[in-house]
């Protein structure tokens, strides 16, 4: 080898190793995240932390158990609202490929999935808190499901778009109605596909805290009546993390192990049920 | 009894009809739902900010002082921060997105290596924002002030530097994950061409996949880019939140979507309502023309 083609060489290697580099660098703020909020985390959650309230600051003890209910509560309400209509125009946009409505919906639903949340947040005020009078849980609920839409029906259509033609023809040649060939035969065959959009979209706004800022608002006790306002964990994290009391900070470590470890989770799990589909989301 | 048979075949045929209209109706105001929504959305955000837009007049977009309490609204340093921390925040992202594109897409598609990395990247684009920002307040911020002593620029700590750093980690799976599908998509014979005339594998990156690839990941450059700018909880727990025109980039600062999230609920008459919702509305029309044009290039580039 000449010198020409030892530099070449030598000057690929280089750039190859700072790829790597590069490359891997990114699993070290993941790691460090997840190790420090599980170490700061862990040794706050015990029964008490999960099944009372908060105590006012300078008392110890109390606990989460509010923003626990609230976000299931609110995440619940937002996913009854999202995931009928989600799928419903998840199957809509894959029977309808072109056409003015569909051209129209798809453009939306694209709008949709990149408005910031906390636009979201101020337009689910004047929709819903301002004419109810009151921040709501109900509220808090309509922006994540709006959240919620664009993931759930980006899902859909992209796992009905992979079910073969044959299958509709199969069942419209028996003779079927177009809502049974729909409903009994494609659906059933993208379900786990449709499942795992339906895991996805309730780990993305699980952890979503700016649009519930101005509807849900926060509460610092335990309440169940979707008209009035409640707490939810990011909602709660981030009231407390940027408080000055140390208590409070160390309840927020133990509600942000919470949520950290449910979103993951959900993530993960929806990763293992999408493989066989290879959907992108 | 034949007759009644008949009668009952009639009826359930009729039903299934009726199913079959209301739910191909249904499908259909889903659809026309959609498009009222994205439409209310805007037609909401004009209409609430309305009053700003008659009292300030265009002057508003770069005035340089927000003092709510003497009715003065300008917009300038939100949108001074916003444009710092979501640039800086790009430019440092960019190395590490394209390395882990061209890493998955080029040097290692398939594997366990590549799948962890595949896995770590989505992972950290599902880590919720407010986590980050916990962390950021409390773990990088002591950081970033200590690094600040070092350098002799005044310790903050909170600021648009800290900002960027943990915006840079959030948006770098956007850049990545869709670099990787675009890099996938160049052809191997370009590549197999390249090889066979003696290029090293640094020349095969270099001189045929990214000029293939420029396009798309100019375009994931750009969805990173509106992920930035209207990401709110983390920049707003570590920015600092001051209404001046930053003076430096290790200075506090504010960003059009922390100033709302702050603000928002504080706000006691119409004007200040109505001028953060114009922000809102500001925020809303840069994003969406941003993430078409993306939308809109990832497509031409896949079609082809």
């Amino acid at each position: 080898m000449n010198a020409n083609v030892k530099y070449r060489v030598a000057k690929s290697k280089f750039v190859q190793g700072l790829i790597f580099f590069f490359a891997f660098i990114i699993t070290v703020p993941l790691i460090l995240i997840i190790i420090y909020i599980f170490k700061e985390g862990i040794t706050k959650i015990n029964w008490a932390f999960l099944t009372q309230i908060p105590k006012p600051v300078g008392e110890a003890g109390g606990g989460i158990v509010n923003a626990l209910v609230g976000s299931i509560m609110i995440v619940l309400v937002a996913s009854i609202i999202a995931i009928p209509i989600g799928i419903l125009c998840g199957i809509y946009l894959s029977e309808n490929k072109t056409g003015r409505l569909s051209y129209w919906a798809r453009l939306s639903v694209d709008v949709l999935q990149g408005v910031p949340s906390i636009v979201i947040g101020i337009v689910v005020y004047f929709w819903v808190v301002k004419p109810i009078g009151t921040f709501s849980a109900l509220s808090g609920s309509v922006a994540l499901a709006i959240m919620m839409l664009p993931i759930l029906i980006r899902s859909t259509e992209e796992t009905l778009k992979l079910i073969p033609f044959s299958l509709k023809e199969a069942g419209l040649a028996l003779g079927l109605p177009y809502h049974k060939v729909i409903l009994k035969v494609v659906v059933p065959c993208g379900i786990s596909g449709i499942l795992s959009g339906v895991m996805l979209s309730i780990a993305r706004i699980a952890g979503e805290t700016a649009p519930l800022l101005f509807t849900a608002f926060g509460n610092p006790y335990l309440n169940t009546n979707l008209a009035r306002p409640m707490q939810s964990l990011p909602l709660m994290i981030f009231n407390y993390a940027t408080s000055p009391y140390d208590e409070w900070h160390n309840m927020a470590w133990g509600a942000a192990l919470i949520l950290l470890f449910t979103v993951l989770l959900l993530n993960i799990i929806t990763k293992l049920t999408t493989r066989r589909w290879n959907v992108q989301l | 009894m034949d007759d009644q048979k008949l009668k009952i075949k009639a009826k359930n045929s009729y039903g299934m009809i009726r199913a079959e209209s209301i739910f191909k109706r249904s499908l259909i105001g889903v659809g026309i739902a959609m498009v009222v929504l994205v439409a209310g959305l805007m037609v909401t955000l004009i209409i609430e900010s309305l009053p700003s837009m008659k009292n300030l007049g265009i002057k508003y977009l770069w005035g340089r002082t927000w003092d709510p309490v003497n009715n003065v609204y300008g917009a300038l340093p939100f949108l001074i921060g916003t444009l710092l921390t979501s640039f800086l925040a790009l430019i440092i992202s960019i190395p590490f997105s394209f390395a882990i594109a061209i890493y998955l897409g080029e040097y290692n598609p398939k594997g366990w290596l590549s799948n962890f990395l595949k896995n770590t990247v989505e992972l950290i684009a599902a880590v919720p924002s407010v986590i980050y920002g916990f962390w950021g307040l409390l773990v990088l911020v002591p950081l970033v002030r200590s690094l600040e002593m070092k350098v002799g620029v005044l310790p903050y700590g909170i600021g648009i530097f800290t900002a960027s750093l943990i915006l840079a980690v959030m948006i770098i799976p956007y850049a990545a994950s869709l670099g990787r599908e675009m890099i996938r998509l160049v052809p191997s014979q370009l590549k197999e061409g390249a090889y066979s005339l003696g290029a090293t594998r640094y020349e095969v990156i270099k001189n045929v996949v990214i000029p293939y690839t420029k396009s798309g990941l100019f375009a994931g450059i750009l969805l990173s880019l509106g992920r930035a700018l209207g990401e709110t909880m983390a920049v707003t727990m570590v920015i600092g939140n001051t209404s001046m025109i930053p003076d430096s980039i290790f200075g506090p600062g504010n960003t059009m979507a922390s100033v709302i999230a702050n603000e928002f609920t504080e706000a006691d008459h119409t004007l200040y309502l109505s001028a953060l919702i114009e922000l809102g509305l500001v925020l809303f029309i840069v994003t969406v023309i941003i993430n078409m044009i993306g939308k809109r290039i990832i497509q031409r580039f896949t079609n082809e």
